[in-house]
Parts: C-alpha cells; sequence; structure tokens
C-alpha cells in the first residue's frame, strides 16, 4: 500500500514538473503539438457553433482557422475548447487554450487584473435589448419592472445594471450561466426582456421559437469592442494573433480574396508584393517566427476581412448585420490595419 | 492519514537483530516518510500556483471582496444592490444556500418518513405507490429532476398577465407565486412579543405535562394547549394594539406583478427537485431502520393492548432512529452539496454567485477556496449537530 502510494505521490509530482516548464513560448508549443487550441462560443450561431457532424463554424472560428493557417498553412489545424461565459478566463489563464476567440469584450480589467492581451478589435459591438412585440415596449426607458435574461459573468450583466440604476429603473434580473439556459427561459417566458450584445441578439433571435414575435429595441447602451485575447508575457504569440487579423483587414483592403489571391502575387503593386511575401529577400513573416507566406495562407484558408464577414454574420448569412462600424476606415467604419511593411 | 500503517502483528519472538527489522521502527519510519511527501508535494503545488500567477500578471489576494460588485441578484434574504461589495454578494448567495438547504431538508425528511413507513404498509396500494416513487427518483441523476420541475414549472404555469389567482390574494405565474407581503406597523413589536411569550410557555407546559404524566399516568392535552397558545396570545395582542399589520397585496404591473412577496419558480423548482431526490434515499433508510427494530419489541407492544398507530410512534420509531440518524446524516450532506447544482436553472445560491465573482474578478483560486472552506464547513457543522442528536437519542445503558 505504502509502496503503491509513493509511487502515485512521484509520478503526480513528475506530471507537475512537466507542467510547470511547458509554456516556453506558446508558437513553440502550438508547432511541436500541430495545432492551435482556440477557446470558442459554446454555441452562437455567426460567431461559433458546431453543425450537425461537429464541424465548427463562424466568425470567432475562422480567426482560430486564420491563426492556424497562418502557422501550419492549414486552416484544419485547430482543437475548439467550447467556454461558457464564466469558464472562458480561467482557460485562458491556465493554458488550456492557447487562444480566446470568443466574441470577448476588451476592458482594463481583463487588460489588467486578469493577466490577458488585447489588442485588435475583430468586431464593434454594443448592449442591446430584445422584447416580444406583444409588450408594445418602443424604448429601453420604459422597461421599468420586467424581468430580464442574461448571461452571468458577462460584462453585459454589469452593464445592464449600470443603465437601469441610471435611469432610475427597477428590474428583475434572471441570470443563467449558459447561453442555451437563458435562450430557453426567454424562450419560454421566464423573462421579459433579453440583453446581451446586439449581434448576438440578431444571432440568437434566429434559434427562438417564433423569431418574427420578437423585435430589438434601438438603444445601444454600451461599448463592446470584441477581439481575439491571449496570456500575458508571451509577446512573438500576441503579435501573432494581432498580425492575424490585421492581414485580413489589409487583404480586403488591397482587394486579395481567397479566389483570387494567387494571381494577386503576380500583382506589380510593391505593397501588395510585399503583403504576399513575394517581394525579393522579403523577412515579412520570418520575423513574426512564421514564413512569408502567412498572408497568403490565411487569405487561401478564410478569405479577407470582408468576406470572413459576409459569409458568417453580414449580407451572405441567415444574421444579416450590417458592417456598420466595422466597414473598413476608408468605407465609412473604424476598421483599420497598421502598415504591413 | 493512516497511510503505511502496515504493521501486521508479527510474533516478537526475538529482540536480536538490526533495528531495521524492527517492524515498529520500520511502520514509524514509513509514516514520516509519507508526511515529508506530502508536506513537499503541498509546499509545491502552493509555491507553484504563487510563481505562475506572479508570471502571469495575474492580481491576488482577498482585497477584491471589499470592491463594488456592480450586478445585480435576482433573490436575495439581505438587502443587496449593485452598489454592495462583493464580499455582502457571496453572503447573498450564501443564505440562498442555507435557505434552500433548510427547507429541502425539513420538507426531505417530511416525505422520506411517509413513504418509507408507507413501503411497509399493509395496504397494497401505498406499499407499491410507495416502492414506485423510491424507483423512480433514486434512479434518476438530481441535475435531471431539477431540469424537470423547472421546464415543468415554466411550461405550465401561465404567463404573468394572465396569472392563475388563488384564495388569499395568492397568485401563480411563471414567474414564481406572488403573495401579500405583512406590512408591520406601529405597535407590531407586542405581537412578536406575544409570540415569543407564547413559545417559551409552551415550552414550560411541555415539561410540565410530561412531569405530570410520568407522576400520576394522567395525560395533559397538550397540542389542542400549545396551539391555543401561539395563535391565542398574538392573535390577543393583534386586537390590543388595534391591528397593526397590514397586507400589501400583489396587483397586475406594466410587465409583472408588483408588491406583495414573490418565490421565483428557481427556488421552487430546486426546492421540489431536491426534497423530492433526497426523500427517496431518506425512504430507503427509513424503511431500513424500521425493519431493524426486532418484531419481539412490535409483538410484545400489541400483547400490552397499545394500538398499532401507537406502537409505530413510541416503541418502533425511537428504536429505529439509532440504526436512521447516521446515514440520515449523509443524505443531508447530499443534498446540501447538491444544492450547488442550482447554477443550472440560475437560482443564485454560492457557487452561481460566486462564480459570477470569478468572472468578473477573475480571481479564480480565492473563489473556489471560499467556496470549499464554506461547504466544509456547513458540512462539518450538520454532521456536529446530527452527532450531537444522535447521542441524545443513543440506547441509555443503565
Amino acid at each position: 500500500m505504502a509502496r503503491r502510494i509513493l509511487t502515485a505521490l512521484v509520478g503526480a509530482a513528475v506530471m507537475g514538473i512537466g507542467a510547470h516548464s511547458a509554456s516556453a513560448g506558446t508558437l513553440d508549443d502550438v508547432k511541436a503539438k500541430g495545432f492551435v487550441q482556440c477557446g470558442v462560443n459554446t454555441g452562437l450561431a455567426g460567431f461559433a457553433a458546431p453543425d450537425a457532424s461537429g464541424n465548427w463554424s463562424g466568425f470567432d472560428v475562422d480567426y482560430c482557422k486564420a491563426i492556424a493557417a497562418a502557422i501550419f498553412a492549414d486552416g484544419s489545424k485547430v482543437k475548439y475548447s467550447p467556454t461558457s461565459a464564466k469558464e472562458r478566463f480561467p482557460a485562458l489563464q491556465s493554458g488550456e487554450v492557447d487562444v480566446l476567440a470568443r466574441n470577448t469584450t476588451w476592458t482594463i480589467n481583463r487588460d489588467t487584473a486578469l493577466g490577458f492581451n488585447f489588442r485588435p478589435v475583430n468586431y464593434y459591438d454594443g448592449q442591446g435589448f430584445m422584447v416580444r412585440k406583444g409588450l408594445n415596449v418602443k424604448s429601453a426607458l420604459e422597461l421599468s419592472g420586467a424581468a430580464v435574461c442574461v448571461q452571468t459573468g458577462t460584462t453585459t450583466e454589469l452593464n445592464l445594471a449600470d443603465y437601469f440604476k441610471a435611469n432610475n429603473l427597477q428590474y428583475n434580473p434572471v441570470v443563467f450561466e449558459k447561453l442555451e439556459e437563458v435562450n430557453a427561459a426567454y424562450d419560454a417566458g421566464r423573462c421579459d426582456v433579453y440583453t446581451t450584445d446586439q449581434s448576438g441578439l440578431y444571432s440568437l433571435r434566429l434559434t427562438l421559437s417564433k423569431p418574427d414575435d420578437h423585435m430589438i429595441l434601438p438603444e445601444i447602451i454600451s461599448k463592446e469592442p470584441l477581439g481575439p485575447a491571449v496570456r500575458q508575457g508571451d509577446d512573438q504569440w500576441f503579435d501573432i494573433v494581432s498580425w492575424v487579423h490585421y492581414a485580413l483587414i489589409q487583404a480586403e483592403e488591397f482587394g486579395v480574396t481567397q479566389a483570387n489571391v494567387e494571381e494577386m502575387k503576380k500583382s506589380t503593386n510593391p505593397d501588395v508584393q510585399r503583403f504576399l511575401g513575394v517581394e525579393a529577400d522579403s523577412k515579412i513573416g520570418t520575423d513574426l517566427g512564421l514564413t512569408n507566406e502567412w498572408a497568403v495562407n490565411i487569405i487561401k484558408a478564410v478569405g479577407n476581412y470582408g468576406e470572413v464577414f459576409d459569409r458568417n454574420i453580414g449580407a451572405g448569412s441567415p444574421l444579416k448585420i450590417e458592417r456598420g462600424l466595422n466597414a473598413l476606415w476608408n468605407k465609412g467604419g473604424i476598421q483599420y490595419a497598421p502598415p504591413v511593411r | 492519514m493512516t497511510i503505511g500503517v502496515t504493521t501486521t502483528p508479527e510474533p516478537k519472538s526475538k529482540p536480536s537483530g538490526s533495528i531495521i527489522n524492527d517492524p515498529q521502527v520500520r511502520g514509524i519510519f514509513y509514516q514520516v516518510v509519507t508526511v515529508a511527501i506530502l508536506v513537499a508535494v503541498v509546499y509545491w503545488i502552493a509555491d507553484n500556483t504563487i510563481e505562475n500567477l506572479k508570471r502571469a500578471n495575474i492580481a491576488s489576494g482577498y482585497g477584491f471582496l471589499n470592491g463594488r460588485a456592480g450586478f445585480d441578484v435576482g433573490q436575495s434574504l439581505i438587502a443587496y444592490t449593485s452598489d454592495s461589495t462583493y464580499g455582502r454578494a457571496l453572503f447573498v448567495g450564501f443564505f440562498n444556500t442555507l435557505l434552500v438547504a433548510v427547507t429541502g431538508i425539513i420538507t426531505a425528511t417530511i416525505i422520506g418518513f411517509i413513504v418509507g413507513i408507507g413501503r411497509l404498509s399493509h395496504n397494497w396500494l401505498i406499499a407499491k405507490l410507495s416502492l414506485a416513487y423510491v424507483e423512480v427518483f433514486r434512479n434518476i441523476p438530481p441535475l435531471l429532476v431539477i431540469f424537470f420541475w423547472y421546464s415543468g414549472v415554466l411550461a405550465v404555469l401561465p404567463q404573468p398577465r394572465e396569472s392563475a389567482a388563488l384564495p388569499f390574494n395568492i397568485f401563480l405565474n411563471n414567474r414564481g407565486i406572488a403573495f401579500p407581503k405583512p406590512v408591520f406597523g406601529d405597535g407590531s413589536q407586542y405581537v412578536f412579543y406575544a409570540f415569543v411569550i407564547a413559545v417559551i410557555a409552551s415550552f414550560f407546559m411541555a415539561r410540565h405535562a410530561r412531569k405530570k404524566q410520568e407522576a400520576t399516568g394522567q395525560r395533559f392535552p397538550l397540542l389542542w394547549t400549545v396551539l391555543g397558545l401561539l395563535i391565542g396570545l398574538p392573535l390577543l395582542a393583534l386586537l390590543a394594539t388595534g391591528w397593526p399589520i397590514t397586507f400589501d397585496i400583489p396587483v397586475a404591473g406594466k410587465f409583472n406583478l408588483t408588491g406583495g412577496s414573490v418565490i421565483g419558480p428557481e427556488f421552487l423548482s430546486l426546492f421540489l427537485a431536491l426534497s423530492f431526490y433526497t426523500a427517496a434515499f431518506i425512504a430507503e433508510i427509513v424503511r431500513a431502520g424500521i425493519r431493524g427494530v426486532s418484531k419481539g419489541q412490535s409483538e410484545a407492544a400489541h400483547a400490552l393492548g397499545v394500538r398499532p398507530g401507537l406502537t409505530t410512534r413510541l416503541v418502533v420509531v425511537p428504536q429505529a432512529m439509532r440504526i436512521i440518524i447516521p446515514p440520515l446524516t449523509s443524505q443531508y450532506l447530499n443534498l446540501t452539496k447538491n444544492s450547488s447544482l442550482a447554477i443550472a436553472i440560475g437560482y443564485a445560491d454560492l457557487v452561481a454567485v460566486g462564480g459570477t465573482i470569478l468572472n468578473q474578478t477573475g480571481q479564480a483560486i480565492e473563489v473556489v477556496t471560499i467556496w470549499i472552506i464554506v461547504y466544509l464547513s456547513l458540512s462539518l457543522t450538520t454532521s456536529l449537530l446530527m452527532n450531537w442528536f444522535n447521542a441524545r437519542m443513543a440506547l441509555v445503558e443503565r
């Protein structure tokens, strides 16, 4: 007995030491294991949701694929970790996932005290309210006394409390941990109002039993800059995740698409040549720890930002969300990439 | 820990030979080694955690408990707003856990005793119904029972605008049960004092009745006297002070009923699910306890002409309690711990509120430690109380 326990203890100690020294550099770890472990939503249509055969798709999922493509030239080398709002931060802190692409709002608290790094905002969102049309509510200011369904552990939950307090409105919060539970409760009539990011509301409305009976109120009560998050202390990995987003934006700006990327390599425009890594003596990718083809690989895997947006949440999807703030900077939006040079 | 005490009683024939072969010395040696390794592992885990937290720039410590919570909680027994601290939010969750555990334990015990005795009934229908109850609830995971009640409650009950009106201004809809809330006006403290006096008087009355019966064999109509005291005295006080207690009656508002008190469907379904689930186990414990009492005991009672109901109450159950109480304690602990499943249906218990705090502050290790300490103390307190009760019920040998 004593010996068996001793063996177990020593075994645990050895394994633990292994875990201690594992986090040298995320890029090396990812290359060694051969895939990117990506934290995504448990199921938010348009952003990250598995289909009937378990294949993930969505806006955030395409970011995971783009990161994998930049590293492995193969967008399928991703493993997905579906996380609830509550599970997502410990998952990233503990190193269970390499990157969190889970419509997560960038806040100062998360950037500092939680030990994360955010930089590019891949979706500018804001919090809104959805109600049943039958209630005849036209504005969020008429919601006093309502029961409000909200997901726990989100910035949404805090904005909600602040908004109702600031406007002197009463409400009764009905709080769930998982998105599916919030959906079910709202659909069953447990609450009058559903609040989350507006993009989320459009997505969730599709999953209700009678989507046409519900309307989204005009008020947007918060800024919700969503973007991928990584752990602090690994600048190289932070750079890679950031520049994957900028590459997607830059590709849209240059008009490089999934279809024409090979053709564009022959472009005479030196900016495009440099971006696609065909410039002579290029170091555009090797400085990142990747190959010079990294941008090409991303675009081959998922297309440019506009294509990713349209396919998952924009005009080409059931959600039909307008580009709005998420249009390129030269088309009336605020999506902007630093120069690739 | 009794690890390493593998001292098989070897015959201590001759004291010769080296100290290494002495089984007692070996036993101590193994224990010392085990403890040393344990301490080293615990130290190493703690050190590693602190080191990693530092490296990942994660703030740690319990200072965050004084920060403003910023979120609202649906159900609260104590005053709480989004301006309260995280610490207070944890207390809200703690009291909610306590509420569902205590009410659940009481109801589960009552249902469990009824079903357990029902299983031993000579009436075929009652016995089989009790059997079916036990087999159904005992073999379903508690989470499913909770979901069953929650979706049942939500699906069956009407929308707030079509609330079902019950007598005494009680309304039932899918936001819960709304009932009139008593408003205590000036002078209502006397009613409270009257009640306290009634309780104390009942206590002494019960002692007096027992002594009288033991001394003279005469019985005293205790139940009616106590009921009369508990209802009559406060009622008298109410009349004397001019009825200071009024009721705030729920009325239909724009979205929900406003006014009155509301018990939400989350609490209701969790409470019902835990009670019915745990009751199935308690029923089996009660049945085992009663079966464990020798048949001769009830036969002797019958021979003395004691009625069957009294036999059960005065002869069988007191002896059965000695068998029932220890496993009953584990069921109470199970119920308390199962209450953490509340998170699945959005009841704001300790785990749910703690989870929110964990996520808003990122203090995972701290919050998890608080959870562990609270549940551990709850369980230990329950065990202590039950041990005390068990000692009182134990056979007093003379």
